[in-house]
């Protein structure tokens, strides 16, 4: 069984087992316009929840990219660094960011359902 | 103050455009393909682009106003024909740029287009300086259209004939469903197009017209990417009170005539720069890799020491890489100096290079 979760910085987290994989939401792309930069944390680091885990860049502006919960990288997408127009693409599938061995699960409980996110962001570019 | 929109208003929301204030006016940053495409389309095909925000004075008057105006301008206005056109500067006494500009002999006077964010300034400055002798009209009644790209002549040729015997730099009156519209062949792209004046009541008729012809709108955006990849100068970030012509690396627009005799605005400065050299330029940066530098990114040299600042960075689609400009101290402004750029905490390597970064493909004499 997978979960996947929404955070307010518009990052999707899906957890399976105890690894999880973390992008930007199809509304994160929307409001960035296209990208055309993208960098990611290094393998082997251990990334704090809510902390910087990367950088997405479009024609406009530079934003950071945070990562929803607490974890060592095990894995990063190279596909999007050397091609960051596919995060526009299928953002919130194969364009994924980075892969976590996340540290406590119930950090997942602080975040937003599909239905939640959904209004928040409705709300939030409105 | 109310937020001023253009005549095109109403297209630019039927076209779902993304809205930003620019200069006080309500513009479209983009359209819903967004600014890559944008940008492409441009290159390809033709591009709109709605200026109507840019301020187009009007200035009437005979010899006397030639004089006039080259105590102003550093051009060689008196030998200017009519209907040809040539990009300048309003500068201030120590030569330091009000606004870019370009300047169009037409019957009876000048046409001077403007930048929105400097028009209001100009006028004040120049109206200051020609006082009451000579008709001048800021004209909020016209709108100005700009279509630029390879198929923007074939595009504007099939609404307005004649238009493609225009040369680059050059412009004519002409004459449409009893409209008097004003069209130069220029533009802000690196790509060969026009620039359209028409009264405000016909700008929206008139774009739907070549929409239908194949052209689509562009928003600021695109324009942005498209002449920072032809290496020209935005106001506000190449440009200010604080940097020179001479400095920009403008000084192909200074009239060699005009130095010689001096006795315009800044004329001292700028011939003492001319002389003895400046100790910042203007230059195109290339960094390697994807890495984006933008405006205000510090810039070092091998040393670690500090030589400027970035004016202009984004990625530039049709280069597929990251362009940018900015200025440098002197010793560091040749072409393929390796240079340093500071992004988020990281110096990331970059080498002075050439402008343009995209080759331009303007009309030079079709005649």
């Amino acid at each position: 069984m997978s979960e996947v979760k929404y955070s307010k910085e518009h990052e999707w987290i899906k957890l399976e087992g105890d690894t999880a994989t973390i992008g930007i939401t199809k509304h994160a792309t929307e409001m960035l316009g296209d990208i055309v930069f993208a960098e990611l944390p290094e393998k082997g680091t251990s990334v704090e929840k809510d902390g910087t885990a990367g950088v997405v860049e479009s024609t406009k502006a530079a934003s950071d990219v945070y990562t929803p919960v607490s974890g060592e990288v095990v894995d990063l997408n190279q596909s999007i660094v050397d091609d960051p127009s596919k995060i526009n693409q299928d953002p919130e599938n194969s364009a994924w960011f980075f892969k976590l061995k996340i540290k406590d699960k119930s950090e997942m409980d602080t975040l937003m359902n599909k239905d939640e996110y959904d209004i928040f962001a409705k709300e939030s570019s409105s | 103050m109310d937020i001023k929109k253009t005549s095109l208003y109403q297209l630019h929301q039927d076209s779902k455009a993304k809205f930003v204030e620019f200069a006080g006016y309500q513009m479209p940053i983009q359209y819903s393909e967004g600014i890559v495409e944008e940008h492409r389309f441009t290159r390809n095909h033709s591009g709109i682009f709605d200026v109507s925000h840019m301020g187009q004075l009007f200035i009437y008057g005979q010899e006397d106003l030639v004089d006039d105006l080259e105590r102003i301008f550093p051009l060689d206005l008196k030998n200017l024909k009519l209907n040809h056109s040539k990009y300048s500067f309003l500068m201030s006494d120590t030569a330091g740029i009000y606004d870019d500009l370009i300047i169009t002999k037409i019957k009876d006077g000048f046409l001077i287009i403007l930048n929105a964010a400097c028009k209001e300034n100009d006028y004040k400055i120049l109206k200051g300086l020609l006082t009451d002798r000579y008709k001048m009209i800021l004209d909020e009644e016209r709108s100005l259209i700009a279509i630029q790209g390879p198929k923007s002549v074939e595009i504007l040729n099939s609404v307005i004939q004649g238009v493609e015997n225009l040369n680059f730099m050059s412009g004519n009156w002409f004459t449409l469903d009893d409209h008097n519209i004003y069209i130069t062949r220029s533009g802000y792209t690196g790509e060969d197009g026009f620039e359209v004046s028409l009264t405000n009541e016909f700008a929206d008729r008139f774009t739907r017209r070549l929409i239908d012809k194949g052209a689509k709108l562009i928003g600021l955006g695109a324009r942005d990417t498209l002449r920072l990849e032809a290496g020209l100068c935005l106001y506000g970030h190449e440009l200010s009170k604080d940097k020179t012509p001479v400095e920009a690396n403008l000084k192909w627009a200074i009239s060699k005539e005009r130095i010689l005799k001096g006795n315009f605005i800044g004329s001292d400065i700028i011939t003492k720069q001319l002389n003895n050299g400046v100790s910042k330029i203007r230059v195109g940066i290339k960094p390697e890799g994807r890495i984006i530098a933008r405006e205000k990114t510090k810039i070092y040299n091998e040393s670690n020491l500090e030589i400027g600042e970035i004016t202009s960075g984004t990625f530039g689609p049709s280069v597929n890489g990251p362009v940018a400009m900015g200025y440098v101290e002197n010793e560091f402004s040749k072409k393929n100096t390796k240079i340093f750029l500071e992004v988020r905490g990281k110096k990331h390597p970059a080498t002075i290079c050439e402008l343009p970064f995209y080759k331009k493909s303007y009309v030079k004499g079709v005649n």
